[in-house]
């Protein structure tokens, strides 16, 4: 097999608050091949947007990395220094945030911001760098690029900034962007706009994508694998196709049992996932999902479940897949 | 004014009835001149009892101020509100409150943090004088905090102790305590996770069936507004563009920007949403301060011709209870 081009393996971290330590990211392993547009699924806390910083190195105090590695394109990014880890951010990774509204300077205008990235990391002059950044306005569907560049962020609509902001992360053609929940700000019919302009690049620059959100019906759009993840673990991985037609974990089926869907003919009752989100601070013991679970066994409420490998590329942590626990949890409620 | 008259004849059981409401906020520009946002915009419509109007729209298009308008918490420029056979709109609101009530979009924002949870389902109480006395008003806490699937023993905690779903819990029980027949539900779950959406979604449903309660939902996502509503409107611009039941809505929409809309919505299914044609709609949604001439929709709309730049077109009846506002139908529907 081809190397991956990231390779997260083992990954811990935790924030050191005062009320006590949040493990944020426990035991995560993702990896991802050239090519791939990967999501990354799950509710508030569930770690995903931790994830995503720490392939940026920009974990922050009090958050720390406290085991694992993470390899990107030849890297070991969590050895990197922070000086290291500039030439690459923004280089051959970068990122695009949530809220294009604070993600932008307010006092620089457009085309300062894009240059910027392109000073650092070429050794394109100075009209170089301004027809790059014409050029890369073009790219993202901005009109009268020349005009915009001479603008603030403040005169431009969410859409624009956030294309903007894809704008200066394509600048250097890096392998992989990561988009943090690039349209949870904008209104569905600019989303579209969106998610449409990040494949068509996508396939025009041949970058690798990981997209994280909350949106169901996103990842079905874009991903070709996804990752569920629930209070800072991976709970399912697959295919688009495994995850959303043979789901086999009881968060993931309880997900996509939970959302109404537009194309249904009938009204259906919505099945809610029962309980509310687990507290970080007081994780319960076992597997994080079984106190809401309809499924739950004895064994989920004391072990963290291990992995069960159902195909090549789809894996889930849960104890109804292993068949070994299973039949003992049948055999004592006999 | 043939729209008003229709509009006047189907309601024999209305519950609210909203008849050319404009709600325009003025906006200081220069020493001398005054500019308004419409953002509300001759809208007429009307709600049954015991039924769910959606309304749906991105956002600046003017469905929360719709929502504010008719429980006059804005108090309109233009147009009527008519409530229960009354007009309401320039009444005195006390006796109304009482009836009509409002959940809001954020959980964390409309809960005020330095009073318990009781004291906030009970301050509702207090106002309408609906109880006689102190074990009275325990009481029906305690039922509103039951009915919303809370417990007894959460009336003496504070609103941050608790996670974002319950606190909308909160703000419903709040709503309920008054026993009103009327709740405009404004964006009541898109500040909650999906796990969490699904509850909510739900809890209105079953109150709805118990209480015998009509409501305005308003919210972005049309997949949960389908879900929920009994019949759709669809905003742009303050002004409705389309009105309809909700099955028809979603699967026989005719006007360009419901059709755009309503395609660009993500289908959690991979292989449907491969087969799925997507209308793309182009630019941003204008300025409500200058909003174009004519059809407000004609800078992104496909079929655009010259008489929607001159002339506005009006809601009109294309078939039953569908209501489309549109100069380009034949255009639009010789095209799918």
């Amino acid at each position: 097999m081809k190397k991956p081009l990231l390779d997260i393996k083992n990954l811990r971290l935790s924030f050191f608050t005062p009320a006590g330590e949040v493990k944020a990211l426990n035991d995560v392993s993702i990896s991802m091949q050239e090519g791939d547009v990967l999501g990354i699924v799950g509710e508030s806390g569930s770690g995903k947007s931790v994830t995503a910083s720490s392939i940026m190195g920009l974990i922050a105090h009090p958050g720390k990395i406290t085991g694992g590695t993470i390899d990107f394109n030849g890297h070991r990014i969590n050895e990197m220094t922070e000086k290291e880890m500039r030439k690459i951010r923004g280089k051959e990774v970068s990122m695009i945030f949530q809220d294009p509204m604070t993600s932008l300077n307010p006092v620089y205008t457009i085309g300062n911001q894009i240059q910027e990235v392109i000073n650092l990391h070429t050794d394109l002059n100075k009209k170089m760098a301004y027809e790059r950044s014409v050029e890369l306005l073009e790219l993202v569907g901005i009109n009268e690029p020349e005009k915009r560049l001479k603008q603030y962020p403040h005169e431009l609509s969410g859409g624009m900034r956030q294309r903007v902001m894809i704008a200066i992360a394509l600048a250097c053609e890096p392998k992989l962007l990561i988009a943090d929940e690039p349209t949870t700000a904008l209104d569905v019919t600019i989303q579209a706009q969106i998610l449409e302009l990040m494949m068509e690049l996508k396939n025009k620059v041949n970058m690798s994508i990981i997209m994280i959100t909350h949106d169901l019906g996103i990842v079905a759009n874009m991903c070709n694998r996804i990752v569920v993840m629930y209070a800072g673990k991976v709970v399912e991985e697959g295919t688009a196709d495994e995850i959303f037609y043979n789901p086999r974990h009881e968060y993931t089926k309880g997900l996509l049992r939970s959302i109404p869907k537009i194309d249904s003919e009938r009204h259906e009752k919505l099945i809610p996932i029962d309980g509310t989100p687990v507290d970080m601070l007081n994780p319960p013991a076992g597997c994080p999902f079984a106190p809401r679970c309809g499924k739950c066994m004895k064994i989920c409420l004391k072990e963290m479940p291990v992995y069960t490998q159902l195909s090549d590329t789809h894996k889930s942590a849960c104890w109804l897949m292993q068949k070994e626990a299973f039949e003992q949890e049948r055999r004592a409620v006999k | 004014m043939n729209r008003v008259k229709d509009m006047n004849k189907k309601p024999q059981n209305a519950l609210i009835e909203v008849q050319n409401l404009k709600q325009y906020f003025p906006v200081r520009s220069g020493l001398f001149s005054k500019k308004y946002v419409k953002a509300v915009d001759d809208v007429s419509f009307h709600i049954q009892r015991g039924e769910t109007l959606g309304l749906v729209g991105e956002s600046g298009c003017g469905k929360t101020t719709t929502g504010r308008s008719v429980l006059r918490l804005y108090e309109p420029t233009d147009g009527k509100i008519i409530y229960n056979g009354t007009d309401i709109t320039k009444v005195d609101m006390k006796p109304y409150r009482q009836k009509m009530q409002i959940v809001f979009q954020d959980p964390y924002a409309s809960l005020d943090p330095r009073m318990t949870v009781g004291d906030i389902v009970g301050e509702p109480i207090d106002i309408n004088k609906l109880a006689g006395s102190k074990k009275e008003r325990n009481d029906i806490i305690m039922e509103m905090l039951q009915r919303v699937g809370l417990s007894s023993e959460h009336a003496n905690r504070y609103p941050h102790e608790f996670s974002g779903g319950q606190r909308q819990r909160i703000g419903i029980a709040r709503a309920l305590a008054v026993n009103p027949e009327f709740i405009v539900c404004d964006e009541p779950i898109s500040a909650l996770d999906v796990s969490i959406q699904a509850q909510i979604v739900n809890m209105f449903e079953d109150l709805q069936e118990k209480m015998g309660l009509t409501y305005l939902f308003i919210a972005h996502d049309i997949s949960v507004v389908k879900h929920i509503s009994n019949r759709i409107g669809v905003m742009y611009l303050g002004k409705l563009v389309e009105l309809a039941d909700s099955h028809e809505l979603v699967f026989h929409n005719v006007h360009p920007y419901t059709r755009s809309l309503i395609s660009a919505v993500p289908i959690p299914d991979p292989a449907s949403s491969r087969k799925r044609k997507r209308i793309i709609l182009d630019g941003d949604v204008p300025s409500p301060l200058n909003p174009p001439s004519g059809c407000r929709f004609r800078t992104r709309c496909p079929y655009a011709t010259e008489r929607c730049k001159t002339e506005e077109p009006k809601l009109t009846e294309i078939s039953n209870g569908h209501y489309v506002a549109c100069h380009n139908l034949d255009k639009v529907t010789a095209n799918s």
